[in-house]
């Protein structure tokens, strides 16, 4: 998935007219709710496709990282009096840190160790999320303060469409030339050979590291947008249940594939808001479309039906 | 030590059904490197079939026969329908079919049964009886046994049977037990039966003291893989000593520090081993060649 300046323009221009056309196609409140919620996960999902699709390792527990930015911003203003676009900017930092804690002797394994660890990383943030009541608030959920930059209170769903599809595009912005970089040229050539690669003196692990990182500070983003834009927020954010639904994402938009990221937020978010109609079938009725989409589009939405065109082009 | 010896049993209680859970991770992934994070549902279904048969008025013995059967096809039916048409596809992919197995598993059994917590009577009964000052209930004598026997009985299977033999050559190498004529297809299925019925056992095995509900899987998969990690994945005997350390390090836990944290133990002990010891407690170095 090399991505040259081409390839660059064709997602950012894609993503900007999808983000345009919403607000003209589905102009109500409700609808510029969802979408500023498919932008927040699809910031998420974005990371992990960097990590999934460059570094080739999974986090299972990615909603850990979620439940950390979302809990930074909500208790920053709480306990410590910050504000709280700076208590998110720490949420960051703490999320980066773990994840370069964690990450540093794991990468070095092969397999998905990772996968293994980051599952249990995901859990334990869920137990303290539930756990220190006193603090967190527990299992209740916590508020959180209205944002405010400047004197302006930022409120309304438009506004959040608008801020949410801004940080999308340059957190995807920043994926492109993730991909682009040294770091990134390093980790495809690992694709092709982790062996070639390692010889031609290729520091695998470091790349790895640096991916991991990245996706884990963008999982906190994520986490404290929707703290502040949602207002509230329950442990149920670091869930191990979350994880899954980012995998899935991930995975069915196309692994590895930056517009596959957001087309499989889209679904994932947009799909149980549907599904709430058969309420009682909803678990059922997800599980279901995630087996069936592994196993008749295992390449994924985008990459599948990129594949598509360009067959119908050979032909 | 009246305290210890109680731990020690709570512990070796919940230990037990975390080795039959990473018993069944680990026959699956030794067939097939699949890592089956349905494997909790299996647990839940032998519970829950027990105690809705039971209820209708099946006498228990016939109960728990019916959620073996259940758990058996609802296992194969994972392997015909989920894992055989995914075959070829990534780890990861296939993590995430398992995954979407047990969320579905999940739903259809809130649907058929309900939401609330349930059990049946202890098999023979709930009057704990005295060991050195602790107080042991019966059933807990009936998980440990009841384990023992299944890990006995696979022991049997794989060393004595020509099956069973297959089994393990399929394990050590997929392609060269092909080529001696090994149905590695049939191998895979028979594999996902045993884990569902070790899984199934054990459920029915631990309702009575911890009861059961359509949710309870998920945990337990997440337990039982991390017992078998820690023991060192795809080794049998790694899988057992897995969960009852595990087992017995919630219950100490539990006792001495924390019960808020108890679940959090497992998870705990799981990113230290990979910090320590990679391979597992019991799992060998592998060396790669290039």
């Amino acid at each position: 998935m090399a991505s040259g300046t081409r390839t660059k323009l064709l997602v950012l221009g894609s993503l900007l007219l999808v983000s345009l056309l919403v607000p003209l196609l589905f102009p109500s409140p409700f609808h510029l709710r969802v979408a500023a919620l498919v932008w927040i996960n699809a910031v998420a999902a974005l990371g992990l496709a960097l990590l999934m699709g460059l570094a080739g390792q999974v986090s299972l527990g990615h909603a850990g990282f979620l439940g950390i930015g979302a809990y930074a911003t909500a208790l920053g203003p709480k306990h410590l009096g910050l504000d709280p676009l700076a208590s998110m900017g720490l949420g960051l930092v703490a999320a980066g840190l773990l994840a370069f804690l964690v990450g540093r002797p794991i990468l070095r394994l092969k397999g998905h160790y990772l996968a293994v660890a980051t599952l249990g990383l995901g859990i334990l943030v869920h137990l303290v999320l539930v756990s220190e009541v006193p603090i967190t608030g527990g299992p209740d959920g916590i508020q959180v303060p209205r944002l405010e930059l400047l004197g302006w209170r930022v409120a309304g769903p438009a506004t959040w469409y608008g801020i949410t599809g801004i940080v999308l595009l340059l957190a995807a912005w920043l994926a492109l030339n993730l991909e682009d970089s040294s770091t990134g040229r390093a980790l495809r050539a690992l694709h092709d050979s982790e062996v070639a690669a390692s010889v031609v003196g290729v520091d695998v692990a470091r790349h790895k590291l640096v991916v991991f990182v990245i996706a884990a500070v963008y999982a906190a983003l994520a986490g404290g947008l929707f703290a502040l834009f949602n207002r509230f927020v329950t442990p149920d954010v670091a869930g191990f249940l979350r994880s899954i639904e980012l995998v899935t994402m991930v995975v069915i938009g196309g692994m590895g594939s930056i517009l596959g990221a957001v087309v499989g937020a889209a679904l994932l978010t947009v799909l149980p808001q549907a599904l709430t109609l058969f309420h009682e079938y909803e678990h059922a009725v997800l599980g279901l479309l995630i087996i069936l989409f592994m196993v008749f589009l295992r390449q994924g939405i985008v990459p599948g039906i990129a594949g598509l065109l360009t067959r119908r082009r050979a032909a | 030590m009246a305290e210890l010896v109680q731990l020690l049993f709570a512990g070796l209680t919940t230990g037990a059904v975390y080795a039959l859970v990473a018993l069944g991770f680990t026959l699956i992934f030794q067939a097939s490197e699949v890592v089956n994070f349905a494997q909790g549902e299996f647990v839940m279904l032998g519970g829950m079939v027990t105690v809705f048969a039971f209820k209708a008025g099946l006498p228990l013995p016939l109960a728990a026969a019916l959620a073996i059967a259940v758990a058996v096809t609802t296992g194969l039916l994972l392997h015909r329908l989920a894992i055989e048409p995914a075959k070829g596809a990534t780890v990861v992919t296939l993590i995430i079919v398992t995954i979407g197995a047990s969320i579905l598993i999940r739903g259809l059994a809130q649907i058929v049964f309900d939401k609330q917590f349930h059990a049946f009577p202890a098999f023979t009964g709930d009057e704990p009886f005295r060991l050195l000052g602790a107080a042991i209930l019966p059933q807990s004598l009936w998980v440990l046994g009841g384990a023992a026997a299944i890990v006995f009985g696979l022991w049997l299977f794989m060393e004595r049977t020509l099956l069973g033999k297959a089994v393990r050559a399929t394990a050590a190498n997929r392609l060269a037990a092909e080529l001696v004529g090994i149905d590695t297809r049939l191998v895979l299925a028979l594999a996902f039966a045993v884990s569902a019925a070790i899984g199934a056992v054990g459920g029915i095995l631990v309702t009575p003291i911890t009861l059961t509900s359509y949710a309870v899987g998920t945990i337990l998969a997440l337990k039982g893989f991390a017992a078998a990690m820690l023991g060192g994945i795809g080794n049998p005997v790694g899988a057992v000593l897995g969960g009852l350390v595990l087992g017995l390090l919630e219950a100490f836990a539990a006792g001495w520090i924390s019960s808020t944290y108890k679940d959090g133990v497992a998870f705990l002990v799981i990113l230290l081993v990979l910090l320590a010891m990679p391979q597992g407690l019991l799992g060998r170095r592998a060396v790669e060649r290039v």
